[in-house]
């Protein structure tokens, strides 16, 4: 017998802090196993963001700088300019890339940045306590829309995906989720991809990965899995919505 | 031949990998409880297991280690 | 480059920190500092350096951030209400221990203000701006070609105790042009074995971080930081003193201010009054021992800035509140003219000493 599924190294053995059933942990994981495939721990260097994620220095065995909430494209450009040759990558949440930090976001796809940007969309603050996010669906209770997101008032969520694949500058945009092995097989592939494209030096790449808040939507973790499928991706629908040489490919 | 083992005190009893099991055979101990106060994962009927690793893809705190 | 030459104050700042070793620099174009960054976007390019327009001064700094982490010398630089923008990102430093300048060539405030000099940024530079307990090292440049030569001397301190060092000049000194030498000597490089290079899989991850949910961690962070920050009270400070021997007046102004207040000081000991001058070039650390000795031999202090008096507050603290401290302000982007500080001189000088 050999072993066929473990631990990847590029994790340390920190114990997560997520709540159970967060689906943070299977991103980092999938992560750390693109990291060892790809061979790149001793030169990857990650950006954690302000909210859920923000101790992802611990878990990672890479190099990591922590960030200002919304700044980590900021930050992963200065480190990237400052060694083209390092692998620099961020791990934002929604409040963090797609609100607070919108403008980073864009621009640094604007700039085709050569960077990895990991984006977890669960649709609330998740750290804070479950307040509405850039992402919270229409209709959605949170504790800041406590009679459900009323896009009269508040307006409507931030498709981050959709929005860069009309920047010129972004290279490749993907949204998946994980709330089924066959979907984080696919999250896999396609973070594998956007570390690939900076390793060939293709520029900015972002996965979005629709994730869950068990605790703060307020079901089990199963539940939420289904909440996934039911009420997220028919708003927020996988897919690749921009591959620039995919593209260049095909004509 | 397959085996799966549990690194129980890592558990947090979340059963996403209950869910995943094709075969049934992942639960929740209704007995044992973790370092954590958690009921863990673990295998009831270990020769129906295939090696999949399905529960070990879905597990978010990386308990599962996965023998074929 | 031991020659002099004719320079902008704000390019030569820019040049300096390139001959300082500074091979990135972030920035957004505001005036009046707005001809570094054009400086950068030449010359960056020429010497395979970075220079890079970020989408507002808080991306800039935060470009920063990234590579001063990776232990590389970078820079940005703006004008008042920019680096209100840049505090968030310059308390980040502080808390992250890391080493930067930051430049700021100071326009009128508050809000947008104007576009002419000031120094009305005295007190967001030297006791704070961003939150948390923290300090950052503030250079007080009055020449061209101290523009040049505390850039450098700012990058050297920047690396030394590992935090930032803030050059604060005014519209005055960034568009004035005189000549300057850009020799800088030999550039100290410093270990940074907390950089962010990678770590080969040879070493433990470096972490570079300013969050601490450990109370009694965080505790201890903040007194080693500010012991560090005592070592560089007893060590850095500097300042210039003119015409103090057998001074009874004594005039404290810093930058383009000290200028002025030359000129008047030269007109008044014509006049046969005893004036000097105290001039702080760190204005943190504040030149308190300097001052509290003049205050042993002083009648009175007169503080001339371009601010509704800010600086004044550390004067009165240094010498223990012993003499009194008169102002002498103009602000809004207005500047103090000779005549003016030589009237509030002879005035100190004839009706000043008593309380």
């Amino acid at each position: 017998m050999s072993v066929v599924f473990e631990k990847p190294k590029s994790l340390t053995d920190a114990v997560l802090h997520y709540c159970p059933g967060c689906t943070h942990g299977i991103i980092h994981r999938l992560v750390a196993e693109v990291i060892d495939e790809l061979g790149i721990e001793g030169e990857t260097i990650g950006v954690a963001p302000v909210g859920c994620a923000v101790m992802a220095y611990n878990y990672f065995t890479c190099d990591f700088v922590q960030a200002a909430h919304g700044r980590a494209p900021a930050v992963a450009t200065g480190v990237k300019r400052s060694d083209p040759s390092k692998i620099v990558f961020t791990y934002q949440g929604d409040g963090d890339l797609a609100a607070i930090g919108t403008a980073e976001t864009v621009h640094s796809a604007a700039r085709r940045e050569n960077i990895t940007v990991i984006f977890v969309n669960n649709a609330i603050y998740g750290m804070t306590g479950g307040q509405m996010a850039p992402t919270t669906l229409p209709g959605q209770v949170t504790q800041t829309s406590p009679y459900g997101r009323d896009v009269e008032t508040v307006g409507y969520p931030v498709k981050v995906c959709e929005l860069l694949s009309n920047v010129d500058g972004a290279a490749y945009v993907e949204r998946v989720a994980v709330n089924n092995v066959k979907n984080i097989k696919n999250a896999k592939k396609a973070i594998k991809k956007a570390f690939q494209n900076q390793i060939e030096g293709k520029g900015f790449s972002l996965v979005e990965v629709v994730s869950t808040c068990p605790t703060n939507w307020g079901m089990t973790p199963e539940k939420a899995l289904e909440w996934v499928d039911e009420k997220m991706l028919p708003y927020y629908p996988l897919g690749v919505y921009k591959d620039i040489y995919a593209e260049e490919e095909a004509k | 031949m397959a085996k799966v083992t549990f690194k129980t005190d890592l558990c947090k009893g979340c059963s996403l990998c209950v869910g995943a099991c094709p075969k049934g055979i992942v639960k929740l101990s209704e007995t044992k409880l973790n370092a954590k106060g958690h009921h863990p994962a673990e295998v009831t009927e270990p020769e129906k297991c295939i090696g999949c690793a399905f529960c070990a893809t879905m597990c978010p705190d990386c308990v599962i280690t996965v023998e074929r | 480059m031991s020659e002099k030459v004719l320079m902008k104050g704000n390019e030569a700042i820019a040049e300096a920190a390139i001959q300082a070793g500074c091979h990135h620099y972030f920035g957004y174009p505001i005036t009046p500092q707005t001809e570094v960054a054009a400086y950068m976007a030449k010359r960056m390019p020429k010497i395979g350096g970075t220079f890079l327009q970020a989408e507002s001064e808080v991306s800039a700094i935060n470009m920063v951030i990234g590579v001063a982490s990776t232990g590389k010398r970078v820079m940005t630089s703006s004008s008042s209400p920019g680096v209100s923008l840049k505090a968030e990102g310059i308390s980040y430093l502080a808390g992250c221990d890391l080493p930067a300048v930051v430049v700021n060539v100071q326009r009128g405030g508050p809000g947008l203000g104007g576009i002419q000099p000031s120094q009305s940024d005295y007190f967001q530079s030297t006791k704070g701006g961003g939150h948390g307990d923290y300090r950052n090292i503030v250079l007080a440049p009055a020449s061209v070609q101290e523009m040049a030569s505390l850039t450098v001397k700012a990058f050297d301190l920047a690396d030394k105790y590992s935090m930032v060092s803030m050059i604060l000049a005014d519209g005055t000194m960034g568009q004035m042009m005189e000549p300057v030498s850009l020799d800088v000597g030999e550039v100290k490089t410093y270990e940074k074995p907390w950089a962010l290079t990678g770590t080969k899989c040879e070493r433990e991850h470096n972490i570079v971080n300013s969050l601490y949910l450990k109370p009694e961690e965080l505790e201890v962070k903040n007194f080693e930081r500010y012991e560090k920050y005592k070592s560089i009270e007893e060590n850095e400070v500097m300042y210039e003193e003119y015409l103090m021997d057998d001074a009874e007046v004594c005039v404290v102004a810093f930058g383009i201010t000290s200028r002025v207040a030359k000129n008047a000081i030269n007109e008044a000991r014509a006049n046969g009054v005893k004036v000097g001058m105290i001039r702080p070039i760190t204005l943190w650390p504040f030149p308190k021992k300097v001052l509290a000795d003049a205050a042993d031999k002083c009648k009175a202090f007169i503080c001339v800035e371009m601010n509704m008096g800010q600086m004044i507050e550390d004067v009165e603290l240094a010498i223990r509140c012993k003499k009194p401290v008169y102002l002498c302000n103009r602000v809004g982007g207005m500047i103090p003219s000779p005549e003016e500080v030589l009237a509030k001189i002879n005035e100190v000088n004839e009706n000043g000493g008593a309380f």
